[in-house]
């Protein structure tokens, strides 16, 4: 079976085929999605094109052609026809930099580290309470409000707020590295789960003495960074609404322009992934990940090398996380619990622990399926409960089918089977990184 | 001296009640001294109407009662996580659901008795003694089946496989059993069935204090079925053959089978007795709480597990110390918290509390109050 695959691989990849494969691809994915925004195949089919251009031989300046042809021209058209598809690509671009964050901290050094999301609600939580009006809502009761308060900074500080999100972030993985120095696997992975959770009982319960975060009801409404001015916009406004069938919107162009802010800070992350992989930081950590032991003996100073990895994945997720609560305009600590600990955990194990192109995919199919997969299942059960049909062998009414059951909730299930079935078979991910191919293949034999 | 510790009366059932005893009185006692002395430090940064050493004596005794009874149910759990990593060295995540799965099934089996009228003629004993044997049969064969599914294929990976194959074991029991519940009773809350006695209070009147002490008689059934099963584990591992077998492979894996120990039987009795515990932790935690989803394991859980690490991980009575003194710091701070910080932090806090103490053992005292200092493995 492995071997009809990889076959099959080898003869796609010869000649022109894999150009012929990716373009025809690109042309049907486009021309389906267009005509039909909310089919699922179609999408997907469009997801496709990234994947083949990653595995496929084709010509490097080819594949920068198609790659560029597809990002700038033809998802940010197709995302306003249809706002979903760029929210789905904004959910797996910020994913993609939490699984490359946590990447460096579980994939590249090897601690396993639970409460990633604290770091994620740091970044995001400066943001919302710098950009919103709670510093001047500090002494209020959350709910009871006085109107006309003012926001306390000009929308366009987010600039600087998203550096000010990586270096808090930072501050805040050196301040969980320093009591965990010294512990092994299983009592780090407590201690950060820990970590996780009282960052979200701190964010639920600020709102007395002072009204920090003001509790479970969250900030809002965020500023969002000013759009350019309309001198760029207008000509765009023009060009794009015979293509799309209708004028459009600033919420519209909104999207469009996160979209591209989450790309660019996910090819920064990339890029400083890549230099950090290949330098003497990264095989420091690499060694320390290998034998902790035999690494202190070769004379890499433990203690730096260690809070510089929590640092590191620690910064990614704060960036990211002012994108996110300028993006939704509203942040609540709901968002930042264990489940999505896990959740970035999981899109990492899939991936490919250490590898990025991995953790990114990973990140993608674990977005896919529970944005859409999930979703179309539940959909599609809903219908069912409004026919009359029965489910055939046991012959139980689809309508009697209590209400709570919801595949879209079920998430903790998806990730959990994942998680044990991937630990069992593939230990080192779908995509995997050589080095821990055969790191994890051997002891496993 | 030699026939009184000989004396398998005194060596099993005296003696480990005399040292729960120990343990509940000296942390009781510990604690409350501490307490009664931080009243008198902040007695004047108090801002409302009322003088805190006066406040705190007079809830005191609530306060140790309820932390005693808690600390037992922590205990209790916290000895599966214990046995387990002294056998495997390696902390079995998924041991916080089979604690739920346990509480569940007990409670459902009440409510059937509930549902077909049997409730009302039964003794109440009778129906929480069935409740727990159910509970206990239950979870104990749910252990070893995760044992077998998602831990035995991984026990030659390095550390971090089985570490994340638990924590996803965790998470697909969460669900699967809240898709059961869904699937069957069409919500996923079940809510333990009003019956017994159990709610009532025995008040005794001790002179020199102001209000008489209540006892809950459901905290005395806790405390009781608690201690019980406490009794009979210590009894299992140090007075049985299987004790010692079981003490063997925690020693020393290979030197045990090459004495002709069959580890994995061993490993799986383990995981058996370890899940019974935790399954009968769990009715009593419903009892206590009365109302159970599928999500209410995970906080008593990861408390237990500090509690252990507290007490010593790998050293039974280590878990058992550990459990009562964080019931009792619990207790104590959900109570007390509101009042030394004038409102400021409530008891909402009381659950960071734990990650607190595990924190600070972690950095202080890092083999707990018991254990010995393991060497470091690579």
């Amino acid at each position: 079976m492995k071997t009809f695959f990889t076959e099959l691989f080898k003869k796609a990849n010869k000649g022109p085929w894999p150009l012929i494969i990716t373009l025809s691809l690109l042309l049907v994915g486009t021309i389906t999605v267009y005509q039909s925004p909310r089919s699922l195949t179609a999408f997907l089919t469009l997801m496709l094109c990234p994947l083949m251009l990653y595995f496929l031989k084709i010509n490097s300046k080819v594949k920068l052609f198609i790659g560029l042809l597809l990002v700038i021209v033809i998802v940010p058209v197709l995302g306003i026809r249809n706002i979903f598809y760029l929210e789905v690509i904004f959910q797996m671009a910020v994913f993609a930099a939490l699984a490359l964050g946590l990447n460096i901290v579980i994939g590249m050094a090897g601690l396993l580290d639970l409460g990633y999301v604290a770091f994620y609600a740091v970044g995001a939580y400066t943001w919302a309470i710098f950009g919103s009006k709670q510093l001047s809502l500090l002494h209020s009761i959350p709910g009871a409000a006085p109107a006309g308060a003012a926001f306390a900074l000009a929308p366009e500080w987010f600039w600087l707020f998203l550096f000010l999100g990586v270096g808090l972030a930072a501050l805040a993985g050196i301040l969980l590295g320093l009591p965990v120095l010294r512990l092994r696997g299983d009592y780090l992975a407590i201690v950060t789960l820990g970590f996780g959770e009282v960052i979200r009982v701190l964010a639920l319960n600020l709102d007395k003495p002072i009204n920090l975060t003001n509790g479970p009801q969250g900030i809002t409404p965020i500023q969002r960074p000013p759009l350019p001015p309309d001198f760029i916009l207008d000509p765009i406004r023009q060009l794009l609404a015979p293509v799309v069938g209708h004028a459009v919107t600033d919420a519209q162009l909104y999207n469009v322009f996160f979209y591209f802010l989450a790309l660019i800070v996910i090819l920064v992350a990339i890029m400083v992934a890549r230099r950090l992989e290949d330098s003497k930081i990264g095989r420091a950590w690499t060694a320390i990940r290998e034998d902790e032991t035999a690494a202190i003996a070769m004379g890499i100073p433990l203690v730096r090398l260690k809070l510089a990895a929590f640092a590191a994945g620690a910064s990614f997720a704060g960036c990211m996380g002012v994108v996110y609560a300028a993006n939704r305009t509203f942040v609540s600590p709901e968002t930042f619990s264990f489940l999505q600990s896990i959740g970035v955990l999981t899109m990492v194990i899939l991936g490919g622990l250490g590898s990025i192109p991995g953790v990114i995919f990973g990140a993608a199919v674990v977005v896919l399926l529970n944005i859409q997969i999930l979703q179309n299942f539940s959909l599609y059960l809903s219908e069912l409960r409004q026919g009359d049909t029965v489910i055939p062998i046991i012959n139980f009414a689809w309508k009697n089918l209590s209400n709570q059951l919801d595949p879209a909730k079920y998430q903790k299930l998806v990730f959990g089977i994942i998680l044990v079935v991937m630990m069992i078979y593939r230990p080192s991910g779908l995509i995997p990184a050589e080095r821990r191919q055969r790191e994890l293949a051997e002891e496993t034999e | 001296m030699k026939q009184f510790t000989s004396n398998p009366f005194y060596k099993f059932i005296l003696f480990p009640i005399g040292q729960m005893a120990v343990f509940v009185l000296g942390a009781s006692l510990a604690l409350s001294v501490l307490i009664i002395l931080l009243a008198y430090i902040f007695r004047s940064s108090i801002t409302a109407n009322f003088d805190l050493v006066e406040r705190t004596l007079l809830i005191l005794p609530q306060v140790l009662i309820n932390g005693i009874t808690i600390g037992f149910v922590y205990a209790t759990i916290a000895l599966g996580y214990t046995m387990v990593y002294g056998v495997l060295e390696f902390i079995n995540f998924s041991h916080s659901e089979i604690f739920m799965v346990g509480g569940i099934v007990g409670v459902e089996l009440m409510a059937y008795f509930d549902h077909t009228g049997a409730l009302e003629t039964m003794n109440q004993y009778v129906v929480i003694a069935l409740a727990v044997l159910l509970a206990m049969i239950i979870s104990g064969t749910l252990a070893v089946t995760i044992e077998r599914v998602a831990y035995k294929p991984l026990r030659n990976a390095p550390r971090l496989v089985p570490l994340i194959s638990a924590i996803g074991m965790s998470f697909f029991l969460q669900d699967a059993v809240r898709l059961i519940l869904s699937l069957t009773t069409g919500e996923f809350n079940v809510i333990l069935p009003n019956f017994g006695t159990f709610d009532e209070f025995l008040v005794l009147a001790v002179p020199g204090i102001e209000a008489p002490l209540r006892f809950q008689i459901k905290s005395m059934l806790l405390i009781g079925v608690a201690v019980v099963m406490l009794v009979g584990l210590n009894f299992l591992v140090n007075g049985t053959k299987i004790g010692k077998a079981i003490r063997a492979v925690a020693q020393d894996r290979p030197s045990a089978s090459l004495m002709g120990i069959n580890v994995n039987l061993i490993i799986s009795i383990t995981f058996l007795v370890g899940g019974a515990l935790g399954g009968a932790a769990g009715v009593l935690f419903a009892l206590k709480v009365t109302r159970l989803d599928p999500f209410v394991g995970f906080f008593p859980g990861l408390k237990a597990f500090t509690a252990a690490v507290l007490g010593g991980i790998g050293n039974l009575t280590g878990a058992l110390l550990g459990g009562l003194v964080l019931g009792l710091l619990e207790s104590f701070g959900a109570s007390y918290l509101s009042i030394f910080t004038n409102g400021a932090f409530g008891a909402e806090y009381k659950d960071i509390l734990a990650f607190a103490v595990l924190i600070l053992v972690l950095i202080l005292r890092p083999s707990g109050l018991l254990g010995q200092t393991v060497a470091q493995k690579a």
